[in-house]
């Protein structure tokens, strides 16, 4: 790769939001949400990955480790309940791992009809410094662990701990993955750029993610809350001009917590009566993006 | 040049965890827990009294709270010294007019320098639990053995001493542990540790030592401190948490509603009078059970 191709690697055409044309949701709804719990598995141990560490104190990481641990032993359930309460499915962004050890919070999401993409074995492997050949096996691991354990074909890809390397998108694309969650650059599906087969990108956010609200912007429960509702309402606004996608990124533990849960369900329950939104799993609008907009977007401009 | 091929084996990988520390189970499955008097929630108060030397320590590392300047840092001692000499006693008188009961997290080095204070705690009824030696007392997987044995062993030996009893709980300093720390309080005959904020009911460790969970979520210092945000906005949280358990325990069970509080954060006077608006708001309600951590582990253990 020259340094014009890695200072541009070239993903995606610039398109600006101006003028383009009309996506319009089944059922004619103006906003398309979709939840992405994140269902993982921190290993206490993990090896070292000479491009990042894992944990920042000597193993164990008590606090680390059981924080996200209360997502498989408390939260899930918690959150999963509210969710089902307002008619909103998961796109699961699954450290496929869980599937071995935790059994029967993958069975419970796959139960609830919810949807599994992968995020890598475990959230304790990255990406970074693996050769072609580590790479497909992390992936071809993740199709069929994740078919084993719920019956379902992944259809998308988030990264182990959004660590990728400058082949990932090809790959993904390659098995015939048909989204990737990695790419921030729209508050649409776009078509992205790959050596073969399709891939599109949809809206997953940094921004939004439960993560993001409580441990950069350090929110309070309820100003996070307050925070979700005006991304929709701005996004179910601009989704009569051409329709939008709002992802809401979760992670248990930090949602599920009993002082964040309330404000959090009382959000679902706004969105689910207000009425422009097209409450979908990620496959679904991938679905209806490929079905009817991709071809212009990826040929026509 | 690629990552080492041990890089994709997962020699842990299988059905429950990556370790043999305790067994996974989730709250929603188990025996429901009936609280004493058919109170739904367990308020748990727990309020941790340290005492930071002016010569901190980063061996295995420095405590949160910590000095901070070059030597001498008045500035942090004496802001630490405050919580103990002025804030603590806010607290103490809050607790007394609420009608309730705390689990005081103490440095055995609270215990040597100022008996008085354990005297106080003592006399109002409210339980000990050991916090380490002093702020540079500190717990990692790099201490020796033998250091992490030596310092379990000096904290209760302080605390027994000016208390008159053996604390039955632990709460490491930022609830960090070694590997062998839930083998070394057992051995030192502790009933129960505080530190693994996996869950929200007590649990059981293969060894049989009890964890308490003591949520670093709703600690003063996580919301005020390295959140932000005001005491105002904290009690709220904490009635938002309260309404939400009470929900929960008519379907699952009894429910504990851990309170954290750190004197010289909470105990200041703009803050503290909406912390005492929390505990009149909490005591007037009739599903909150107040209970020390040892009640709520003698409760859970009685259920088991």
């Amino acid at each position: 790769m020259s340094e014009a191709q890695k200072a541009d690697p070239g993903l995606y055409d610039f398109v600006p939001y101006r003028n383009r044309s009309k996506i319009v949701w089944p059922g004619g709804k103006k906003v398309a949400i979709w939840v992405a719990p994140n269902l993982e598995y921190y290993e206490i141990d993990p090896p070292a990955n000479p491009h990042r560490k894992s944990w920042t104190k000597p193993h164990p990481d008590v606090v680390g480790y059981a924080h996200r641990d209360h997502s498989n032993r408390v939260s899930h359930w918690r959150m999963a309940d509210a969710m089902s309460k307002y008619g909103f499915p998961g796109s699961v962004s699954l450290s496929v791992a869980l599937c071995q050890h935790h059994p029967e919070v993958v069975k419970d999401a796959n139960e609830r009809g919810w949807e599994f993409f992968s995020h890598g074995i475990y959230n304790t492997r990255y990406t970074y410094g693996m050769d072609e050949a580590q790479e497909r096996a992390i992936i071809e691991d993740s199709i069929r662990t994740v078919r084993d354990a719920t019956g379902q074909t992944i259809r998308g890809w988030l990264a182990p701990a959004l660590t990728h390397t400058p082949r990932t998108l090809d790959l993904i694309a390659e098995y015939g993955l048909d989204y990737t969650c990695d790419l921030y650059h729209d508050d649409q599906p776009q078509p992205v750029k790959v050596q073969s087969g399709k891939l599109i990108s949809i809206p997953y956010s940094l921004e939004v993610n439960d993560h993001y609200g409580f441990f950069v912007y350090n929110m309070s429960p309820r100003e996070y809350a307050d925070t979700l509702i005006r991304q929709y309402e701005r996004l179910a606004e601009e989704g009569e001009t051409s329709g939008t996608v709002m992802c809401i990124p979760l992670h248990a533990y930090l949602i599920g917590q009993p002082h964040r849960i309330g404000p959090f369900a009382e959000v679902l329950r706004h969105i689910a009566e207000d009425g422009r939104a097209w409450i979908a799993r990620a496959g679904e609008i991938a679905d209806h993006y490929y079905d009817h907009h991709y071809a212009e977007a990826a040929h026509g401009a | 040049m690629a990552l080492d091929p041990a890089y994709l084996e997962y020699p842990k990988r299988r059905e429950g965890y990556d370790h043999d520390l305790y067994p996974w189970s989730s709250i929603f499955d188990r025996k429901p827990v009936a609280w004493p008097d058919g109170k739904p929630v367990a308020v748990w108060l727990c309020v941790s009294l340290e005492w930071f030397p002016m010569t901190p320590s980063d061996t295995p590392f420095r405590a949160p709270g910590h000095m901070q300047t070059s030597y001498p840092d008045y500035r942090h001692y004496t802001a630490r010294e405050y919580g103990t000499r002025v804030g603590f006693y806010r607290l103490l008188d809050a607790f007394r007019k609420a009608g309730v009961k705390a689990s005081i997290a103490t440095n055995g080095a609270i215990a040597e320098r100022y008996p008085q204070i354990i005297a106080d705690i003592m006399a109002d009824g409210h339980e000990i639990i050991a916090h380490s030696t002093d702020m540079n007392g500190t717990i990692a997987s790099t201490l020796p053995e033998a250091d992490e044995r030596a310092l379990i062993a000096q904290s209760l030996a302080s605390i027994e001493a000016a208390a008159g009893k053996r604390p039955a709980g632990w709460l490491s300093i930022a609830r960090s542990e070694s590997w062998n720390t839930p083998r070394l309080l057992k051995e030192a005959g502790l009933r129960y540790t505080c530190d693994w904020v996996n869950d929200e009911l007590p649990w059981r460790f293969a060894n049989g030592l009890v964890n308490l969970p003591l949520n670093h979520e709703l600690s003063d210092r996580q919301i005020i401190t390295v959140q932000q945000q005001s005491a105002d906005s904290y009690a709220q949280q904490m009635v938002d948490a309260f309404d939400w358990l009470v929900k929960e325990a008519a379907d699952h069970g009894g429910r504990v509603l851990p309170l954290h509080i750190t004197p010289y954060i909470m105990a200041l006077p703009y803050r503290i009078a909406a912390f005492e608006a929390l505990l009149q708001t909490l005591a007037a309600r009739p599903e909150a059970w107040f209970a020390t951590g040892e009640e709520i582990v003698t409760s859970w253990e009685g259920q088991q």
